[in-house]
């Protein structure tokens, strides 16, 4: 599907009160235009929680429940269980949550919605920090990203939530990106016509998080699954296909670029450039990069 | 009507089922247990008709029942102790949404160490949350609460949450003889749910988002005044009930052989019921001496307590303790009696831990306070004294 043919569906209404360049915003856009109206959306405490504006003016022409920070999924079965008792089979229950309510503090709740089979959509929009208290530091966060809470670098790489949602066996697991809204498009339409949990995770480029000029959020996105910082895949019933660049690159049709060329984008990365490089840490991430690429083809390149 | 012999979960259970909850979500923990396996058999034989949700967490609990109250379903829950302090979170968050979950909190000893006997610490830490809090003394009253308090939570004056408290084991796994009316009855006493807000795609609100301070005060003031409102209606339900099925178990507060009183023993909970036989024994010896058992400590009956007060000197028992402060039925009761009454008010804590609270050791605090010996504030039989 091109662009210019998506639906005309928007639930972001006038009012948001979302960063410029916000790529949340730019992802619950697409995602309303997958789910349509006939859904009702649970956030946790999350930039979201911000940018639908301040009581009592709202920017989401669908309903929403706010719950607390580790709390979004939970909330999400029980919205669930009263729709489906009450037979309201065509609503969509979606989560939406950011990458720290999803990879750390809301994760049990998470974990239990999967494993109890709640029909619903998960969507982490994963901007790498926790963005709605300032910029601290995750379990999405990148080896050596400055935060406010890692002020010399993160000494740690992040969790591979991707794998963790994939040892659930739901049916239907993504990897999407704010940069390819047709692609993300997709996946949540797919989700949307699967019965059971569904998970997605948007790779969320956040300007002031990331530092990077507001109208770039784009650029730096595709940047991140050309590098190979991010993948783009999808898993139906435990089978595991890359998509766009991110096929290219596991099918080895085209070289990632360096990690490099997405790092010195972003603020957050400048203490490993200026004022001198800093070479192993560079090393460090780039071998790691090829480290994960080299496991994604050994379980999921198909000969 | 059926008399049904069980325990004060296996009650509670069936009560919760009689009330045809939309969607039950609980975890187990001891001693609530029991409850939500009761649960899980009325699923199985079909009794029970809604969704049931065997969450991984009480956190989990409270927000499934969250979500499906706002989704406006009936909702129901139960836990104790630990899994009630780790619903605190979304304790406050139900209250504040206006949601009326209900739900059966055995009154549990918080640890370490680990200890599973009755004890109100965990519920009374809960108090400033905005829910509405029973304490119930028999299965019985288990029972005939937990319908009242759908119909209380769920009232368009109140809309709130509700807590119907007993304690562990001296109720939740004691056997005792329970009216049980038709289902019909039950479903005239208490219609259906019909939410004061809900999730609606053909009417979408964003609940719950950013409120500026002045919005957020007036939040908090409606759920002051629907607590006031809940001190009407705890009164009316309770007749209603008596009118329909014949038993009380009073309205905020029981009454126990008040008339003529000097002396009022107050508790709550399950020595309420054990003080019945200590007052009636020592209106035997002639003493001047009634008990008011405390029903709801949320709303406080602060109205009550001052016309007690007026009549008589109080003598509070608490199984439980503010620490750093007193118990905290002893510290209410005085605070509502400030500048109203010149009743003398003695604080006892008796029964941490699950101690026994025997009718013997009721009579020996109302003794020690009418023959002049007892301080203002003091812990009953502490080992070794």
């Amino acid at each position: 599907m091109a662009i210019k043919d998506l639906p005309d569906i928007e639930c972001v209404i006038p009012g948001s009160a979302a960063c410029p360049g916000c790529p949340a915003t730019l992802g619950l856009r697409m995602v309303f235009k997958a789910l349509g109206k006939n859904t009702i959306m649970v956030v946790p405490a999350c930039c979201t929680a911000v940018i639908e504006s301040l009581y009592p003016n709202t920017s989401f022409d669908v309903p929403v429940m706010n719950i607390a920070f580790e709390a979004a999924a939970a909330g999400a079965s029980g919205i669930e269980a009263a729709l489906r008792k009450q037979g309201k089979k065509d609503t969509t229950v979606l989560a939406w949550a950011g990458d720290g309510g999803t990879y750390d503090i809301g994760i049990q709740a998470l974990s239990g919605a999967l494993e109890r089979g709640t029909n619903f959509i998960y969507i982490c929009y994963n901007n790498q920090i926790y963005s709605n208290t300032g910029i601290q530091r995750s379990g999405a966060t990148p080896y050596a990203a400055w935060t406010t809470t890692t002020v010399t670098g993160k000494t740690e790489f992040r969790k591979e939530m991707g794998d963790i949602i994939m040892a659930h066996h739901i049916p239907y697991s993504a990897q999407a990106c704010v940069s390819y809204p047709e692609d993300l498009y997709n996946k949540v339409k797919k989700a949307k016509s699967i019965k059971g949990p569904k998970y997605i995770e948007i790779l969320a480029p956040c300007p002031p998080g990331w530092r990077f000029s507001m109208d770039k959020t784009v650029e730096i996105g595709a940047l991140a699954v050309e590098t190979g910082a991010w993948a783009l895949y999808e898993c139906e019933n435990d089978v595991v296909t890359f998509n766009g660049k991110s096929k290219l690159i596991l099918e080895k049709k085209i070289e990632p670029k360096p990690i490099e060329e997405w790092m010195k984008q972003q603020g957050r990365f400048r203490h490993l450039f200026k004022p001198e490089r800093d070479e192993k840490r560079i090393k460090e991430i780039q071998e790691h990069i090829n480290q994960v690429w080299e496991r994604y083809r050994k379980c999921y390149l198909r000969k | 009507m059926k008399v049904m012999i069980d325990t004060g979960n296996y009650v509670a259970a069936k009560a919760a089922v009689m009330a045809k909850p939309d969607v039950i979500a609980a975890y187990p923990i001891t001693p609530q247990t029991t409850l939500v396996e009761g649960i899980a058999r009325y699923v199985a034989t079909g009794e029970f008709k809604g969704e049931y949700i065997c969450v991984e967490s009480e956190h989990s609990a409270m927000s499934a029942c969250i979500g499906a109250s706002a989704a406006g379903s009936r909702t129901f829950t139960a836990t104790s102790s630990h899994g009630l302090l780790l619903m605190h979170e979304m304790l406050h968050w139900a209250a504040l949404a206006r949601l009326p979950v209900i739900m059966c909190n055995i009154n549990r000893v918080v640890g370490p160490g680990w200890n599973i006997w009755a004890d109100q610490n965990d519920s009374i830490a809960q108090r400033d949350t905005g829910w509405i809090q029973f304490y119930c003394s028999s299965n019985q009253e288990i029972f005939d609460t937990v319908l009242q308090s759908f119909k209380l939570g769920e009232h368009k004056k109140v809309g709130l949450p509700v807590m119907i408290n007993y304690d562990a084991f001296v109720l939740s796994h004691t056997s005792m003889p329970v009216y049980v009316p038709e289902q019909k009855e039950v479903d005239d006493f208490l219609p259906s749910f019909k939410p004061l807000w809900k999730l609606d795609v053909d009417n979408p609100i964003t609940f719950g988002n950013i409120i500026g301070p002045a919005y957020y005060e007036k939040v908090r003031k409606a759920m002051q005044d629907a607590h006031e409102a809940a001190k009407t209606l705890v009164p009316e339900i309770a007749k209603e009930w008596k009118n329909k099925f014949g038993r009380y178990h009073g309205d905020l507060v029981e009454r126990y052989k008040c008339e003529g009183a000097e002396y009022i023993l107050m508790a709550m909970g399950a020595i309420g019921a054990e003080s019945k036989v200590a007052i009636d024994n020592l209106r035997a010896e002639g003493l001047k001496i009634g008990l008011a058992r405390v029903r709801t400590f949320r709303p406080f009956p602060a109205e009550e307590m001052i016309k007690l007060g007026k009549q008589a000197d109080l003598i509070v028992i608490d199984r439980n303790i503010s620490i750093g402060s007193e118990g905290a039925l002893f510290n209410e009761t005085k605070a509502s009696l400030y500048n109203k009454s010149d009743a003398k008010v003695h604080g006892f804590i008796a029964g941490l831990g699950g101690k026994d609270v025997t009718y013997q050791d009721i009579q020996n605090i109302c003794k020690k306070v009418i023959n002049g010996k007892a301080k203002d504030f003091e812990w009953y039989g502490l080992e070794g004294d």
